[in-house]
């Protein structure tokens, strides 16, 4: 299983974990095991009509996966998957 | 690697002072600074967008180093739960607006370099005209739409932005510099929906993670000043204070970027508020709300009201809400059966914005029972029904 990293901002829905074990040949399939373990990550990560949404980058590694072929890009187990979110504090 | 020449152009350095060579010896005796760098930091110009947690630092620093000329822009007055992170304002600021208190403590710091007051908000009309006189600009806003705004006029002006943003324990740097590399638009092509991600003020954040984000901003600001060294520009730092984690992540200029890539779409300024989805046209449908004098009549007349706050257990705590049924945000869609849709369901958090997207959430999830967002949440239960519970 691939290890998925959860940012803060979104921890809340995932009961806190700041990391999830997911399963899948692809990127986007180990999203989707991550989403159907945590159903109300689902608004946050996927636009009506189930892209991923623009504000989420997702990372193999250290890479994008607009370099690596998008939601296709393969996953082995020993990969990490981060996603990336746009947060926006500067603090006022 | 990423090495930039200094953006500084030989042509406008001058000679440093004695005083002033006595001030900056430790940077005089660094072999990358030396003089010639520190007469580059005294010819820069430097415009900090926002004087709250990141620019706090980053006016600090950069007034130390001896940036000759320094831009401070915000529209706020200093409020008291600033001074938790904000540390260039003092108690004695409290209600004076930003810049000016700002302008007295780098001042006072440093008396020989030009502070620039901008008591004002960075909009589509002004940008262009305050930017186009500095040579960098360093964000340190809070908000979505003022990001966008800082990246494209920097895009089209040609000015590098350095950038920093802070949520709870977590970080982020870089530098976006479209001459050199990638802009935020490569990055984040679109904002997420509004209140879809909470800001500090709902979220909370670690006073000194603005310390140190800021800090490394004004670390970048000072090497595109004096040129070498390598920039963030191509790189987006990560930093999780709670983990002590630094990570990093390589950026790419995006060919389809629309301001920056091979054909850009975007040849000017455009309404913010609207590509943020902030415009009452381009907003979903209002939720149904509820004042808190309201519900209180409601609750006094014995009707029956499904009361669900969605505050995490720490939060309850600093402000509880006697009589409700406690389902944190992130778990309302899992535990969906426990809603009855023959009574209505008022949804409370600190200021009634969370609990928009609750509702939305439990909408979107097929909930067909009415759904009532407390307005201005238990802030406004606390002001207008139960002055025993404090406003946070
Ligand atoms: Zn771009």
């Amino acid at each position: 299983m691939a290890q998925v990293l959860i940012p803060t901002a979104l921890r809340a829905f995932t009961e806190g974990n700041s990391s999830v074990d997911a399963a899948g040949k692809t990127v986007g399939e180990v999203i989707a095991a991550v989403a159907e373990q945590y159903p109300d990550l689902k608004l946050h990560l996927y636009e009506e009509n189930g892209t991923i949404r623009r504000y989420v980058n997702i990372y193999i590694g250290d890479d994008n996966i607009r370099n690596l072929g998008g939601v296709d890009a393969p996953v082995v187990d020993t990969d990490t998957v981060m996603l990336v979110p746009a947060i926006a504090g500067g603090v006022r | 690697m990423s090495v930039i020449e200094s953006i500084i152009p030989d042509e406008r350095v001058e000679k440093l002072s004695n005083a002033e060579i006595s001030r900056y010896s430790r940077h005089l005796l660094l072999p990358q600074i030396g003089l010639d760098g520190q007469e580059k930091l005294k010819a820069a110009k430097v415009l900090i967008v926002g004087t709250g947690g990141l620019g706090a630092p980053l006016a600090l620093y950069l007034a130390a180093a001896g940036v000759g000329t320094l831009g401070v822009l915000d529209f706020d007055v200093v409020e008291e739960s600033n001074l938790q992170r904000q540390i260039i304002h003092s108690t004695r600021d409290i209600d004076r607006p930003k810049v000016a208190s700002a302008a007295d403590r780098l001042k006072g710091l440093n008396p020989d370099i030009d502070i620039v007051m901008h008591n004002t908000m960075l909009t589509s009309a002004n940008a262009l005209d305050i930017i186009k006189d500095y040579d960098i600009v360093a964000d340190g806003t809070d908000n979505y739409q003022t990001r966008y705004l800082v990246n494209d006029a920097c895009v089209l002006l040609g000015k590098p932005n350095v950038y920093g943003s802070i949520f709870q324990f977590e970080g982020q740097a870089s530098v976006f510099y479209a001459k050199e590399g990638p802009c935020y638009r490569c990055l984040y092509p679109s904002p997420p929906p509004p209140g879809l991600v909470p800001s500090c003020s709902e979220g909370g954040v670690l006073g000194v993670l603005p310390g140190i984000v800021g800090t490394i901003q004004a670390n970048e600001v000072i090497k595109l000043i004096v040129g070498g060294g390598n920039s963030l520009i191509g790189r987006l730092l990560l930093f999780d204070s709670w983990e002590m984690k630094f990570r990093e992540l390589k950026l790419d200029k995006d060919e389809e970027c629309p301001i920056c890539g091979k054909h850009p779409t975007i040849h000017e300024l455009i309404d913010y508020e609207q590509f943020c989805g902030l415009k009452p046209d381009h907003e979903p449908e209002p939720v149904d709300t509820i004042e808190a004098k309201e519900l209180k009549a409601r609750l006094d007349a014995g009707d029956k009201i499904q009361i669900i706050d969605i505050r995490e257990p720490h939060e309850r705590a600093i402000s509880p809400f006697e009589g409700s049924k406690p389902i944190p945000l992130g778990q309302l869609v899992r535990r969906i059966e426990e809603f009855d849709e023959n009574e209505d369901a008022v949804f409370l958090c600190k200021i009634g914005q969370r609990s928009i997207f609750a509702i939305r959430a439990l909408q979107e999830a097929g909930y067909k029972g009415r759904l009532l967002n407390l307005k201005d949440g238990v802030n406004a239960w606390a002001r207008d029904v139960d002055n025993s519970l404090p406003q946070y």
